[in-house]
């Protein structure tokens, strides 16, 4: 019988979540390095007992821990992210230069052929691949020299590589997300990238069509259309069928299009789901109801989700890597709050119920499906 | 053998139980001290100071019988009484809530 493994990273730990394909019982184990931020926590599609953790705090910096037995046990592994050469600028929030400083890992993405390669996204922007399991970490620079990379500024959060998905049908095909630089391309592995913002619009920069400089949060795509991307930008909703080279806006009739996660169902590519958030001033749900948005239309018309989620007093955040589906044949959605829930629906989120209530506020859910 | 304390996420990061008891070869400094630690626990290189640069962590101080020695020179030989292992060197974190 098929399992679920839910991956919670939280600002105080990381929790695994455990049910069979009902997916109605669950065990929760941890908080495995209780006291620290865990950015993200990822699972190995060659190998889902390897799994890889980024684990971070203000007074220790970064570390990165791995496991072999599907988060039971874990050792740490190289923490050592040196940029490539000297590092240079980027904007600074008053927009004098500032030099590329390293900070933490936001998001590990495995490989998705070999267990013992993985990316890293990082703060301040570049992407790192490490090839022996995360023993040592090299900088694919050719990202962070793009020739615009002094003009990347960073989001209140932080100038974060946050986004990074690898083309199943294409393994030269690298899509990765900044902010606030934007969506980057690369057809190589990652030796050279190109911007792919064209369609962005975005109030907040000097030219709101700009080659470089869009808040995106976060971007999804379906294994079976690696060329149909779906964003959520910090305002917006957007769609891309042709790789990213252009984007269109598909917010439709969502009650506010900012927000941070986007994801897609398992089985059904144009099926979509968003979290909206108020506003960028305001990071909780409009109207204190907490809503999954879902298009079966691949945008534009959009139907809330309510049954199971509160629908009043609710003021908590969705981040964005904090969505997740499954692959079972009734897609299971999950998605994990600032308040500390982690929500799951076992029907493509028609109906949900929380698997935990009370943990550290969520900063990412991942979910493995085994078999 | 000098004994170095360790704040509790760097005792359970370099599972080690109490204070840490260290040979250091040759003068005892806070850089030979600290090389000996990242030396026999590999897992703390990166978390008291920086990979490259050997800068300390900025939530970080060293102290030393009842003095913060964090500013000093690196090279500066440690007190006798922590040379001879009569009195600790602290690795202190910043105090904070959350």
């Amino acid at each position: 019988m098929s399992k679920v493994r839910v991956l919670v990273g939280t600002r105080k730990g990381a929790f695994v979540l455990t049910a069979d394909g009902k997916r109605d019982k669950w065990d929760v184990s941890g908080p495995h390095f209780a006291g620290f931020e865990l950015f993200h926590v990822k699972g190995s599609p060659a190998d889902p007992n390897r799994v890889y953790a980024s684990q971070c705090s203000g007074w220790f910096g970064q570390l990165i821990q791995r496991s072999n037995d599907g988060g039971k046990t874990w050792e740490p592994v190289g923490n050592k992210f040196v940029y490539d050469g000297v590092p240079g600028t980027h904007q600074w929030y008053d927009g004098t230069p500032h030099p590329w400083e390293f900070k933490r890992v936001w998001h590990l993405e495995p490989s998705l052929t070999d267990p013992d390669t993985v990316y890293a996204g990082v703060e301040d922007a570049a992407l790192f691949r490490s090839t022996d399991a995360g023993q040592n970490w090299q900088e694919l620079s050719g990202l962070r020299g793009h020739g615009s990379g002094p003009n990347w500024q960073p989001g209140a959060g932080g100038m974060c590589l946050h986004t990074i998905i690898l083309d199943p049908s294409d393994p030269q095909r690298i899509f990765v997300a900044i902010s606030a630089a934007g969506a980057f391309r690369s057809d190589d592995a990652g030796a050279t990238w190109r911007p792919i913002n064209r369609g962005l619009y975005s109030k907040y920069i000097p030219d709101p069509t700009a080659e470089v400089g869009h808040c995106v949060h976060h971007i999804a795509m379906h294994n079976s259309r690696p060329g149909v991307l779906f964003m959520q930008k910090h305002w917006d909703v957007m769609r891309s069928d042709n790789a990213g080279d252009s984007w269109q806006e598909v917010s439709g009739n969502l009650p506010t299009d900012f927000g941070f996660v986007i994801d897609i169902h398992a089985h059904e590519p144009e099926t979509i789901y968003v979290v909206p958030i108020k506003s960028d001033g305001e990071h909780f749900p409009p109207e204190g109801k907490l809503r999954v948005y879902r298009s079966r239309t691949g945008g534009n018309e959009w139907e809330a989700l309510t049954k199971g989620l509160p629908q009043e007093n609710c003021y908590v955040n969705v981040l964005r890597d904090a969505m997740a589906v499954d692959l079972l044949d009734k897609c299971g959605v999950y998605f994990g709050t600032t308040g500390g829930q982690v929500y799951a629906s076992s029907d493509a989120g028609d109906s949900w119920a929380p698997i935990v209530r009370d943990l550290p506020a969520v900063l990412s859910v991942e979910v493995q499906t085994l078999t | 053998m000098i004994r170095v304390v360790l704040p509790p996420h760097l005792r359970t990061l370099a599972r080690v139980h109490g204070d840490v008891e260290l040979e250091v070869e040759g003068s005892v400094t806070l850089r030979s001290a600290l090389d000996a630690l990242e030396s026999r626990y590999p897992v703390l290189r990166g978390t008291i100071r920086d990979h490259v640069t050997h800068q300390r962590r900025p939530f970080l101080r060293f102290f030393a019988c009842e003095e913060d020695i964090s500013h000093g020179p690196p090279d500066a030989p440690l007190p006798d009484a922590v040379v001879s292992g009569a009195e600790p060197l602290f690795i202190i974190g910043a105090i904070a809530g959350g």
